[in-house]
């Protein structure tokens, strides 16, 4: 019985640490979805553009993964926004059907995949850090550091979005675009430029959820795909456009699978999510905290 | 054309192709065919939802790999079963469980119906992985038989015909659908489907019954591929490139006729097989998608639609 | 004589925002009813509602002495109400014909009587194209035509429903004096025929000539319902138009 605890409270302690990392990797989806209704399923793609700069960075030059990924981040703004600007005159300039946008990410996400298996091949790459292997230990229970770095560097990256969001004038405007675009127009903001920089931040962060990505498991180019089941989910649970629906969201989901993966063996946690996922969409479209 | 005339004209020259094929005596061309005609089959059943209704269905994978597995479960427990038979289990399989999908998903916005089917490839794929009587991870292999019942010769030989059949069968359907008030409504579903249920559409039954042919004839096209392969395991079976193929030609040949997702099989699955033979086959995969993002961007009515502008 | 359509206390929320609050209205078969009020007032919910484009929280909806609660909006066309929307909706892919075409094939034909086919079909597309001055764009995309021709357009497909009931949601916004005569001229003859018409106008000049009888929505809440001469007279309907 004691035993069965143990591997029980260690199940929960690690879904939660996952969670939190789940959680920085579906914020770049919230800002597109939730808040710009945009759909892109490609999201993963740039995450694992974002493990692989970092897997570059500290393989070459020893960098450690999280200060690659910093470093990385104007590029990915800058791509960011290069892209919405792409998707901005092709779709939503000419009010096409969804049908070709989603298309177009989804293109984008396989030749991605792609790509990065012709470049890097379908073998795993991880990186070497000093705290990947210790743990913290606390009185009750371990946490592996290779959990507990990217858990901390998601929640200053959520917290830090939010603070954003709520205190600048930049990201009231992203708000407001979000909720009522003809008002902003009125108020002589230029709705496209601030969507823009909206998308750019969401692809921004998927520098930063790349390099917690490949420091908790070792990446390969296909399992971009697992995680866009993960996101989505995760946003839809959480209720698009609230932040902190998605965080429980988010903690929710990486309970649920460590448990899972746990007592059931991992082979089965890919499909945890996507489970969660047509589940909800069926009972409870609008999630958690919706609007 | 009225529709029983273009029946015989496709029954016609997918004869015209077999002869063509069996006269050349080349199990690569009957191989190659088979790819391209499966892709037209694919891309046939994809634009039905997709190209005619307006719903982008993700999760190919998932009715294929149906079609693909119940064949192998079909053939431990029934060895004798003759092909047509599993074809038919398959898809109907396929679209109980594409009409399932679409009943839980369908009274949302298209965009979750999206999300949900690629939900669904992942949620059956690993069902599938954790499947042992069907080998699990490891696989599964099926003996082709030697020769081809009904007419002679390699078995590949039939299963081509087969799937020309198959052709057959899924272009006069989408054709039949164009011309009729079920293309009418679909099309209605397609522009603004608000306003098509406000005109007496019933939105919610037309969208399941495309789903369920759409799943149905994917369902279809994968049945036969155990046999063609010989050794199917998850991920060869689940393969992201069926995917992206099954959309990217008709996005390419054009959505809204029959005719599109022939002309992007035949180029793409032409051009992929030449880049395959000539380059290599990674560089093959590629193609498919970066034509697609070209063309969405670039031609959003497809080759089909940029030859009826120049005429007009 | 029961009502051809009855609503009860008919109520929407979105969120915390109350569009209608206890809709109580009746309208006799073949009147012809004006609905006005300031915009924002809910006239195009409590059409929503009405049509089953959106699900009301409270109250009902009757027709025809049926019960509408829970229908789909085509079961409710189907059983004779029809809508043209306030800001155009038209079928982008299909041409001016076709776009009537629906109606007709999932309105009219599943209905057991009156079905057409064939040729009766592309008849009846040109005859009602006609009726509303659109007959030589027949064969034309939607995107061909300015923004009033949509607006007749919308109005053609509505009534090639062959509704008992049309509600016409502002259809003549933006059209000249002539073309509004036009339209006042063509809801009348509908009428004459037998169909029941309520009309959703700005133009006072033609809810004026139109109606029998005219209802007022202000805020969610029917605030006058009469004889249109009294009603334009009533104190609170002034205020409601000219402010405090």
């Amino acid at each position: 019985m004691d035993v069965s605890l143990d591997l029980l409270m260690n199940a929960v302690i690690s879904g939660l640490l996952l969670g939190g990392f789940y959680a920085a990797v579906s914020i770049g989806v919230a800002i597109s979805f939730g808040m710009l209704d945009i759909v892109n399923i490609a999201h993963p793609a740039f995450i694992l553009l974002g493990s692989y700069i970092a897997f570059i960075a500290n393989s070459v030059l020893g960098m450690d993964p999280i200060l690659a990924a910093v470093v990385a981040l104007p590029a990915f703004y800058l791509l960011g926004m290069a892209v919405y600007q792409v998707y901005y005159v092709a779709f939503e300039r000419r009010d096409d059907q969804s049908l070709r946008g989603l298309s177009f990410f989804f293109g984008l996400l396989f030749i991605a995949e792609v790509g990065l298996i012709l470049v890097f091949g379908v073998d795993y790459r991880s990186v070497n850090t000093p705290y990947i292997g210790p743990s913290l230990h606390l009185v009750l229970f371990d946490l592996p550091w290779r959990l507990l770095v990217p858990f901390l560097v998601s929640m200053v990256m959520a917290v830090g979005l939010q603070l954003f969001l709520s205190r600048t004038f930049l990201g009231r405007a992203i708000q407001a675009v979000a909720q009522d675009q003809l008002a902003l127009q009125l108020m002589a903001a230029n709705p496209v430029k601030i969507k823009r920089i909206a998308f750019g931040l969401s692809i921004a962060t998927a520098s930063l959820a790349g390099a917690c990505l490949i420091i908790i498991q070792p990446v390969e180019p296909s399992i971009g795909r697992e995680y866009i089941g993960r996101v989505f989910a995760i946003c839809v649970l959480g209720g698009l456009g609230s932040f902190p629906g998605m965080m429980i969201a988010a903690m929710t989901l990486g309970i649920v699978e460590s448990l899972t993966s746990t007592f059931f063996g991992p082979s089965w946690s890919p499909a945890v999510a996507f489970g969660v996922l047509l589940v909800t969409l069926a009972v409870r479209p609008s999630g958690i905290l919706g609007r | 054309m009225r529709g029983g005339p273009f029946i015989l004209v496709l029954i016609a020259v997918a004869a015209v192709i077999f002869g063509l094929a069996r006269w050349l005596d080349n199990s690569y061309a009957f191989f190659v065919g088979y790819v391209v005609v499966q892709y037209i089959v694919l891309g046939t059943a994809w634009n039905i939802l997709g190209g005619y209704t307006g719903y982008v269905n993700f999760g190919i994978t998932a009715f294929f790999a149906i079609g693909a597995y119940s064949s192998v479960v079909l053939h431990k427990l029934v060895p004798a079963m003759p092909l047509p038979a599993m074809i038919l289990v398959g898809g109907v399989m396929a679209g109980i469980v594409g009409i399932g999908t679409g009943y839980l998903t369908l009274r949302l916005r298209g965009v979750y119906f999206s999300i949900a089917t690629l939900a669904l490839a992942v949620v059956v794929q690993t069902l599938i992985t954790n499947w042992d009587f069907v080998g699990g991870a490891r696989g599964a292999y099926v003996l082709r038989p030697r020769t081809a019942p009904l007419i002679g010769g390699g078995y590949i030989d039939y299963l081509f015909l087969i799937m020309l059949g198959l052709c057959v069968i899924s272009l006069a359907t989408a054709r039949a659908i164009e011309r009729s008030s079920l293309g009418y409504g679909f099309a209605a579903i397609r522009d603004d489907e608000a306003a098509a249920e406000a005109s007496g559409v019933p939105t919610l039954k037309l969208k399941l019954i495309a789903t369920g042919l759409s799943g149905g004839f994917m369902g279809m096209a994968g049945a036969p591929l155990p046999f063609y392969v010989t050794y199917l395991d998850p991920s060869s079976g689940f393969s992201l490139n069926y995917a992206v193929n099954a959309i990217a030609m008709p996005l390419i040949g054009g959505t809204s006729t029959w005719l599109g997702p022939v002309v992007g099989a035949v180029l793409v699955g032409g051009l992929q097989e030449y880049l395959r033979v000539t380059i290599s086959s990674a560089v093959n995969v590629l193609v498919a998608g970066v034509l697609m993002v070209v063309f969405v961007i670039i031609a959003p009515q497809g080759i089909v639609g940029l030859f009826k502008r120049k005429r007009q | 004589m029961t009502a051809l359509l009855h609503v009860e206390g008919l109520g929407k929320r979105f969120g915390g925002f109350v569009a209608l609050d206890g809709i109580e209205l009746e309208v006799q078969d073949g009147e012809r009813l004006g609905l006005i009020g300031p915009n924002g007032s809910g006239k195009s919910t409590l059409v929503n509602c009405i049509c089953g484009t959106l699900r009301n929280e409270t109250g009902s909806v009757s027709f025809a002495g049926e019960k509408l609660d829970g229908l789909l909006a085509s079961q409710r066309t189907h059983r004779g109400l029809a809508r043209s929307f306030q800001l155009p909706r038209p079928f982008a892919s299909l041409s001016l014909a076709e776009n009537l075409r629906i109606p007709i094939l999932y309105a009219v034909n599943a209905r057991s009587t009156g079905r057409l086919a064939g040729a009766a079909i592309d008849a009846r597309c040109r005859d009602l194209l006609g009726e509303v001055g659109l007959a030589g764009k027949a064969d034309r995309l939607p995107r061909d035509l300015t923004q009033i021709e949509m607006r007749k357009l919308e109005l053609a497909r509505a009534m090639a429903a062959q509704p008992k009931l049309l509600i016409a949601d502002e259809a003549m916004a933006g059209l000249s004096h002539a073309e509004v005569d036009e339209i006042i001229a063509l809801l009348i003859r509908l009428n004459g025929q037998g169909v029941t018409v309520i009309m959703i106008e700005h133009i006072m000049r033609a809810v004026m000539e139109f109606s029998q009888r005219l209802a007022v929505l202000v805020a969610g809440k029917k605030i006058a319902d009469g004889a249109p001469k009294e009603v334009v007279r009533n104190d609170e309907v002034v205020r409601a138009y000219l402010g405090e």
